[in-house]
C-alpha cells in the first residue's frame, strides 16, 4: 500500500474531511461516555441542546464563539506561513492589559472614538509580543513554538503581578481585578437579554477582511508563498522575514483584538480568569478549519457550542465537562488524518 | 543572608537535585525523540498524564513501582500515537504534537474527575520516600542532603548513563542518531527507519511520562489541575540548550534547578521588595535566554520536522 497525491482534491470532499474528522471525533468520546454510565445519545442530545436548543443557548455559544473566531483567525493567519504562534493565549492578555490601561479613565474620549482605539491599542499590543519571537527566530533559527508557548506564563505572571500591584481595583474588595472600563469604552450588546455584544460583528468583519487579504492582496499570496516554501519565496523576490515579521503582526493583532472584546465587550474589567484557554483553543479552531479565514468563523460556532453544550450537559447528568476538552483535542487530530486522506490517494501494490 | 550563604546551604542543593529530577526525565525523552528526527511536543500532555496515571495507580492500591511502570506504558502508548502521525502518516510534527498535548491533558482530567468526582481536597497517597545511599550519605558537608533523595531521583541520574551509553556506544543508538541525521542511510542498511523512530519517540515518551510521574509520586502525594505547569516546554528548551546530549541535558537540568531554586530561596530572604511573580517568572525567562544564547551553537539533527517515506529521492 502507497500513498500518492491527488493532483487536484475534488472540493466537496475537502468540505467533507472536517465533518469525517468530527464524527470520528463524537465515536471516539462516545466510549467514554459510555464508561460514565450514562447514555451516549441522551449526552450528546443534551450537548447540542445546551448549545443551541434555546435562544439563550444560542446567545451564549455566539458569544462564546467571539474570541474564538479572533483567535482562530491569528493562529490560521500565523500557520499558513508555517510561523507557529502558540502564543494566542498570551497575546490576548496583551491586548485586555492595553484596553485596561487606556480604558478606565486614562483617556475621556467619546465611545466612537475610543472604542475603535481601544481595539488598535489591543491589537497593537498583542502584535508587539509576538514580533519578539518572530525576530529570533528570523535572525537566530529560534523555533518559535516553544518562545511563544514560554511567553505565554510569562505574560499570565506579569498579569498577576499588575492586577495584584499596580492596575488593582481599591473598590474591588480585595479580589486580584482591575478597576472597571469607563462607560464609553463599553461594547453594545446586539441582542436583547442575553450577554452578545458587538464583538461579535467585529469578529466576523475580522474573518472577512482576513479572507479578502489573503485572497485577493499580495501580502496574502507572500505569506502563503513563505509557508509553502520560504526558500522558493526568497528566490522570487519575496522579503521572507519581512514577510514573516508583518504575519506576526497580524495574528498577534487578531488574537489582543479577542482580548479587548472580552474586556470591554463581556466581562467590563480584566481579572485573570478573563480566558479559559481561548488562546489554546483558537488553534483547534483553525486546524479544524483548515486554516481558511470564513471556515474559521464555522469551526469557532461548533467548538464554542461543543464547550457551552457539554458545560449544560455536565449540570444534567454525570459526565465531566472536561469532555468536551477531549472532544475538540480528537477532532483536531482526527482532521489531520482526514485531510490527509483527502490529499493524498491510497493504492495498492 | 546573602546568595553565598544560599549556596552552602545543604538544602539548597537537596532541593536543586529534586527540582532537576523531572526535568532531567523530560529532557532525556525529548532528546531521544529529537535525536530520531522526531520533535515531540506531546511532552507536556504527556507528563500530565503521567503524573495522573502513576498516581492514580497507587490511590487504587498498587504499590508505588507498578505505579511507574504504569506510567511508563501509558506514555509508550501517546508515544506510539504521536508516531502512528508524524512517523507513518508524515504528518505535521508541530501539529500533531500539539494535538497529543491536548489530548492526553484533557484526558487525565476527564478521567482524574471520573475516578474521584467529589473529591474537593485532593487526596493523598503515600509518596517515595527519601532514601540515604549507604556511605556516600555519611559525607560531610553536602552527603547527607545530596544522598538521601528519593530512588527517582538516583533513576534519573541512572538513565543519564545508560541513554548517554545506548545513543553513544551501541548499534541501536547508532541507528537511532542516523535515523535522526540520514534516514536513508537507515533504508540502505536494510534497516527499517520507521520503526527505529517509532521505537525512539515510545522510548522518549515513556520517560516524559514517568517525569510527570515524579510531580505525584515522589516531589508531592496528589495530582493537582495544571501541575506540570509548562515543564514540558522547558524541557523541550533544555534539549536546545544541551545541543542533544545526555550529558549537557543533565548539566543543563542542574543548572536551570539550581537558579530555580535560588529564586525561591532569594524571595523569601528579599520579602515583598520584589513581586513574587517576577521570581516565578524566572524558569520561563530562562528557557528563552538559554535558547539564544545556543542558538547560533546549535547542531539540529538534519533530519528534525522531515517525514521519510520509503521510496522517496532524497
Amino acid at each position: 500500500m502507497r500513498l500518492e497525491l491527488r493532483e487536484s482534491p475534488p472540493i466537496w470532499l475537502a468540505g467533507l474531511a472536517p465533518v469525517l474528522a468530527v464524527a470520528a471525533a463524537l465515536v471516539l468520546c462516545a466510549g467514554l461516555i459510555v464508561w460514565t454510565g450514562e447514555s451516549v445519545l441522551e449526552a450528546y442530545a443534551l450537548l447540542v441542546k445546551g448549545a443551541v436548543g434555546s435562544r439563550f443557548a444560542l446567545a451564549e455559544t455566539l458569544t462564546r464563539a467571539t474570541p474564538l473566531i479572533l483567535t482562530g483567525l491569528a493562529a490560521a493567519v500565523a500557520f499558513r506561513a508555517k510561523l507557529w504562534n502558540i502564543g494566542g493565549e498570551g497575546q490576548l492578555y496583551m491586548g485586555a492589559l492595553a484596553a485596561t490601561w487606556l480604558g478606565t479613565g486614562a483617556l475621556d474620549l467619546p465611545a466612537f472614538l475610543l472604542i475603535p482605539l481601544l481595539l488598535v491599542a489591543g491589537a497593537l499590543a498583542g502584535g508587539s509580543v509576538l514580533i519578539v519571537p518572530a525576530l529570533i527566530k528570523n535572525k537566530l533559527r529560534v523555533d518559535e513554538v516553544v518562545t511563544t508557548l514560554l511567553l505565554n506564563f510569562i505574560i499570565l505572571l506579569f498579569v498577576n503581578y499588575l492586577l495584584e500591584g499596580p492596575l488593582k481595583d481599591p473598590m474591588s474588595l480585595g479580589w486580584p481585578q482591575a478597576a472597571p472600563i469607563v462607560d464609553e469604552g463599553i461594547l453594545p450588546k446586539i441582542l436583547a437579554k442575553s450577554r452578545l455584544h458587538l464583538g461579535f460583528v467585529i469578529a466576523i468583519v475580522a474573518a472577512i477582511a482576513i479572507w479578502l487579504v489573503m485572497r485577493f492582496t499580495v501580502w496574502g499570496y507572500e505569506i502563503k508563498a513563505v509557508g509553502l516554501n520560504a526558500r522558493g519565496s526568497a528566490f522570487a523576490g519575496i522579503n521572507v522575514n519581512g514577510t514573516i515579521i508583518r504575519t506576526a503582526l497580524i495574528s498577534g493583532g487578531l488574537a489582543g483584538m479577542a482580548g479587548v472584546g472580552e474586556v470591554i465587550g463581556l466581562k467590563g474589567y480584566l481579572t485573570l480568569d478573563l480566558s479559559p484557554g481561548f488562546g489554546y483553543t483558537g488553534i483547534a479552531v483553525a486546524m479544524l478549519a483548515q486554516l481558511h479565514p470564513i471556515g474559521v468563523v464555522v469551526s469557532a460556532f461548533f467548538l464554542a457550542g461543543i464547550y457551552v453544550g457539554a458545560d449544560s450537559m455536565g449540570r444534567a447528568v454525570n459526565i465531566p465537562t472536561y469532555l468536551a476538552d477531549v472532544l475538540v483535542a480528537s477532532s483536531v487530530l482526527a482532521v489531520l488524518v482526514s485531510v490527509m486522506l483527502v490529499r493524498f490517494r491510497i493504492r495498492r501494490g | 543572608m546573602d546568595i553565598l550563604e544560599i549556596l552552602l546551604t545543604t538544602g539548597f542543593w537537596a532541593a536543586t537535585l529534586r527540582i532537576a529530577t523531572p526535568l532531567i526525565f523530560g529532557t532525556l525523552g525529548e532528546l531521544i525523540c529529537e535525536r530520531a528526527g522526531v520533535l515531540n511536543l506531546g511532552i507536556e500532555g504527556i507528563m500530565t498524564m503521567g503524573a495522573m496515571a502513576g498516581w492514580m495507580w497507587v490511590y487504587q492500591g498498587g504499590d508505588l513501582w507498578g505505579g511507574l511502570a504504569f506510567a511508563a506504558f501509558i506514555g509508550m502508548l501517546f508515544g506510539l500515537l504521536h508516531s502512528g502521525f508524524t512517523v507513518y502518516l508524515g504528518l505535521s510534527q508541530h501539529v500533531t504534537g500539539i494535538g497529543i498535548t491536548l489530548l492526553a491533558s484533557s484526558l487525565s482530567y476527564f478521567v482524574f474527575r471520573m475516578l474521584l468526582p467529589d473529591a474537593t481536597t485532593p487526596p493523598k497517597i503515600e509518596p517515595f520516600q527519601p532514601y540515604a545511599v549507604p556511605l556516600l550519605s555519611d559525607l560531610p558537608v553536602l552527603g547527607p542532603s545530596v544522598f538521601t533523595q528519593t530512588p527517582m531521583t538516583y533513576l534519573a541520574l541512572i538513565c543519564v548513563v545508560v541513554i548517554w551509553y545506548g545513543l553513544n556506544r551501541t548499534p541501536v543508538g547508532l541507528a537511532v542518531r542516523m535515523a535522526g541525521e540520514h534516514p536513508l542511510a537507515v533504508e540502505a542498511q536494510g534497516i527499517d527507519v520507521l520503526a527505529v523512530r517509532t521505537g525512539a519517540v515510545m522510548v522518549g515518551s515513556a520517560l516524559m511520562s514517568v517525569g510527570g510521574a515524579f510531580l505525584t509520586m515522589s516531589a508531592f502525594d496528589a495530582f493537582y489541575f495544571g501541575m506540570v505547569n509548562g515543564r514540558g516546554w522547558i524541557c523541550v528548551a533544555l534539549v536546545i540548550f544541551a545541543s542533544w546530549r545526555p550529558g549537557k541535558a543533565l548539566l543543563g537540568a542542574l543548572l536551570f534547578a539550581g537558579i530555580d531554586a535560588l529564586q525561591v530561596r532569594v524571595q523569601q530572604v528579599s520579602g515583598a521588595a520584589i513581586p513574587y511573580q517576577f521570581f516565578l517568572m524566572a524558569p520561563y525567562v530562562l528557557s528563552i535566554l538559554a535558547m539564544v544564547v545556543m542558538a547560533r551553537r546549535a547542531a539540529y539533527p538534519k533530519a528534525l520536522l522531515a517525514p521519510f517515506r520509503r521510496g522517496d529521492r532524497a
